[in-house]
């Protein structure tokens, strides 16, 4: 499954011109006889600011049990496509496994979440599902848990390069392009409960702040409360379809069970032409089942990933203005404490103490460089939040559009086999006498 | 308080029986019922010519126990023993919706306004559904007995259309009850008859056979059939969900999420439309494991007739040996050949027709079911594709090329 970083080329041919005529619609949802809703308004104007197209591709293939036992680990092929001048060569692949990819998360976090950047955090940790496969169990559970973790690796690979600070650091260089990596440790942190404990750190301090920060503009408040309510909402719609995916499977299930029991009832039945058409009966509903299956796996893989994923996302996004917030905090420390020292130079004065003022005038300069020191760190933290802001709402409506685009498909599809199987079996049907 | 109409999507639902109303001496429809509490009523309404009775048209109340009260009264009678009596509809059960009713008005303060008013909604729909569903059964029993040349002249049945009061059927008492458990453990005994007696006619041979296995696989399939059309249902509530939880939002300005909605709302109709339409066949599954017991009754007391046939004859070759009760045990053995032969005589009439007729109700059921999933899937396919690609023919076009449809 490889794939640009959320910079696909549309699905059709020829789009632009169109782009242009296909008229604005706002959808109205009660309304499932709509007209003229397209998809591609809200991209459009993304579509015009994007001049800078880069070609790197990444996928992360072939999955590959190393070893036995519960020493064993899944070693996975990261191969890179590129165009790009700043790597060795045009095409390379290496082997990595998924401790390897926390410790990417661990170096680029520690490096740019302090400049306000928004880092795409990595899968989660399963022990359950990990012991499965170390055990050595070969079912059709530990494949799919193999496959989920193959894919949202790749997804994890394709954000991180898609951000372009992010595609400078030469640790994600060396991670695409050295053949082997020092073992990274300490990776029990950013486990899944872990990293949950991070983010949850972060809005505690927030929260136990005393001094309420005076923003200029609304801007960080209301998008803060924006991203938390979404948050919210994505958190609702993941459990939705977490549970459709699961009673979709049921309904695989039952329906092959239905499909068997139709066909014994068929095998019985003594009218020749209605038992014919029972056993026809009992292979559509074969078919349904096997229709069911695949629409269960588009359901989880194209919607019920990508909103986990946003989920982790936004929770990133919060930690990015968390982030600010702290440096907001050490700047307002030290302006107390230079204030604090501006008074203690005051009481020096007043009490004629000569000998100790060089020393305040000393520490006054001391801090007075650290606060314009950390206010210029401020600014420039507030302006690459906001651009980290935008960047990231013009990825979220891509991915977004793309994934409703691949997912309507897949229902199109499935409709479609559904209306050949049914037609099939009409005739059958009706040559019943 | 709920009720329903004449209604003209009544005619499809009829699908289970074939048309029982052709003939216009006699015609029965349950146009109304009244849904109070736990009790349903129905309005039993005759149209006819004929002069046994004492009105050419009339309409009476009458509650489920009355219905059951005529199927057990036409079951005792010795006469109709010969006969396949029409199997007693089920018990209105509303436990599926009320209990689901009731955990949508505990988790109201959970959920959005829109979002509790779109369940609620879903659910009264359901509601409606299991009502004209009962209704239905209800109504095709008295067609049964209508369109049959035997039963339609039934004093009970008449009584049962005509009479404007209250039949005053009072509920079994235990006494009843348990007389009832133990006439049905002795039957599960003459099932082993029915199977140990040995039978000298090919026809009812083959119909045994037949019938006992038949029994046993549709039962099987109704049953799987329930299951699956519940789990379908479940993901149509899924998609409900979804939607609700989209709707809620209050940041409009996201198109990608309307389009989501306008998808989960059409894929919910599927998947809904689909649980319907099994629903169709789940209820000619199930009518028919009913209408097989009853023709399995039929044969139990042929059987039974046949080993009292055979007893009597053994009796008078006791009596002639030991020369005292000859006459009565003659009479006794005339009677039960008699009785047998009717019974095989009517029998065979009854099987044979009741094949016809299951195979024509699977056909036209079948044919409906199938008719309508196809419909629909072509429906739900155009608007598919208008939500994908815009309303634009050439954009249409286009995606049909890339993928090759």
């Amino acid at each position: 499954m490889s794939g640009g970083c959320g910079r696909n080329p549309p699905p059709f041919p020829d789009n632009e011109d169109q782009e242009a005529e296909l008229d604005t619609q706002v959808l109205d949802s009660d309304d499932d006889d709509d007209e003229g809703e397209d998809i591609f308004t809200g991209a459009r104007l993304e579509e015009e600011e994007s001049g800078d197209q880069f070609e790197l591709n990444i996928a992360v293939t072939n999955p590959e049990k190393i070893g036995d036992g519960m020493n064993a680990y899944m070693s996975y092929k990261v191969s890179t496509q590129t165009t790009l001048p700043m790597f060795l060569n045009k095409t390379f692949s290496v082997r990595r496994r998924f401790s390897d990819f926390l410790g990417l998360y661990e170096k680029i976090s520690a490096k740019h979440s302090l400049l306000g950047c928004i880092i795409p955090p990595p899968p989660q940790k399963s022990v359950v599902g990990m012991t499965k496969v170390k055990v050595g169990k070969e079912d059709s559970s530990s494949a799919e848990f193999v496959e989920k973790r193959r894919a949202a690796l790749e997804r994890y690979l394709q954000r991180v390069v898609a951000h372009p600070s992010l595609l400078q650091d030469p640790d994600v260089r060396e991670f695409l392009e050295r053949d082997e990596l020092p073992r990274a440790v300490n990776t029990q942190a950013l486990s899944g409960p872990g990293l949950l404990k991070m983010i949850n750190r972060a809005s505690d301090a927030v929260n136990k702040m005393t001094i309420k920060m005076n923003e200029s503009d609304n801007w960080f408040e209301s998008k803060l409360q924006e991203v938390e309510n979404e948050e919210q909402l994505l958190r609702r719609l993941h459990a939705a379809v977490d549970s459709l995916v699961n009673h979709r499977k049921e309904l695989c299930s039952n329906t092959v069970v239905f499909s068997k029991s139709v066909a014994m009832l068929g095998s019985v039945e003594e009218n020749s032409a209605l038992s014919r058409a029972l056993s026809q009966l009992a292979e559509v509903e074969d078919k349904m089942e096997q229709l069911h299956q695949q629409q269960a796996f588009s359901d989880f893989f194209i919607l019920a990933e990508l909103l986990a994923d946003y989920v982790r996302l936004l929770g990133a996004v919060r930690c990015c203005f968390e982030q600010r917030m702290k440096v907001w905090q050490r700047l307002q420390e030290a302006q107390s404490t230079l204030q604090k020292k501006r008074e203690a130079e005051a009481k020096l004065l007043w009490a004629n103490k000569p000998e100790k003022l060089q020393q305040a005038k000393d520490d006054i300069n001391e801090w007075e460089s650290k606060v314009s020191q950390y206010e210029r760190d401020f600014e420039r933290v507030t302006c690459t939040v906001r651009k980290e802001m935008l960047r990231f709402e013009k990825e979220k409506a891509r991915d977004f559009k793309q994934h409703i685009v691949k997912y309507l498909e897949s229902l199109l599809h499935t409709q479609h086999r559904l209306v050949k199987c049914w037609e099939a079996f009409l005739p059958e049907a009706k040559a019943i006498a | 308080m709920t009720s329903i109409s004449e209604d003209s999507d009544k005619e499809k639902v009829r699908s289970v029986s074939v048309d029982l109303n052709n003939d216009a001496s006699l015609v029965i429809d349950i146009p109304d019922a009244l849904c109070e509490r736990d009790k349903v009523k129905f309005t039993v309404h005759t149209k006819t010519t004929l002069s046994s009775f004492q009105k050419p048209e009339f309409s009476v109340p009458r509650q489920h126990e009355e219905f059951i009260w005529l199927h057990d009264t036409i079951v005792e009678t010795e006469e109709y023993a010969g006969l396949i009596i029409p199997p007693a509809p089920p018990k209105p059960d509303f436990e599926g919706p009320r209990e689901k009713m009731h955990k949508l008005g505990e988790g109201e303060s959970s959920m959005t306004k829109e979002e509790y008013a779109k369940m609620k909604q879903e659910l009264e729909a359901e509601y409606l559904a299991v009502f004209k569903k009962t209704v239905q059964v209800h109504e095709v029993f008295l067609q049964r007995f209508s369109s049959h040349p035997i039963f339609r002249k039934d004093r009970n049945f008449q009584i049962f259309l005509e009479y404007d009061q209250d039949l005053s059927v009072r509920r079994k008492n235990a006494k009843e009850m348990f007389g009832g458990f133990f006439k049905n453990m002795v039957k599960s005994a003459d099932e082993v008859l029915i199977s140990g007696v040995k039978e000298v006619d090919e026809f009812f041979e083959q119909e045994k056979t037949f019938l006992l296995d038949y029994s046993s696989k549709i039962k099987d399939a109704t049953a799987k059939a329930e299951k699956m059309t519940r789990s379908h249902k479940n993901v149509a509530d899924d998609y409900n969900h979804i939607s609700g939880a989209l709707n809620s939002t209050a940041a409009d300005n996201n198109t990608a999420f309307k389009k989501t909605i306008s998808v989960c709302v059409l894929q919910k109709l599927e998947d809904r439309v689909a649980s319907d339409q099994e629903l169709k066949l789940t209820e000619l599954l199930r009518y028919y494991t009913r209408d097989i017991q009853a023709a399995k009754d039929l044969l139990y007391r042929r059987a039974r007739a046949l080993a009292d046939n055979e007893n009597s004859n053994k009796a008078l070759d006791k009596a002639r040996l030991k020369g005292k009760d000859i006459a009565q045990a003659e009479e006794n053995q005339k009677q039960c050949l008699q009785k047998f032969d009717k019974l095989s005589e009517s029998g065979k009439k009854e099987l044979t027709s009741f094949k016809a007729r299951r195979v024509v109700a699977f056909r036209k059921n079948l044919i409906e079911m199938t008719e309508l999933e196809i419909k629909h899937a072509k429906v739900r396919r155009l608007k598919s594709n208008n939500t994908l690609y815009g309303s634009k023919l050439s954009i249409f076009l286009l995606c049909q090329k890339s993928l090759g449809y």
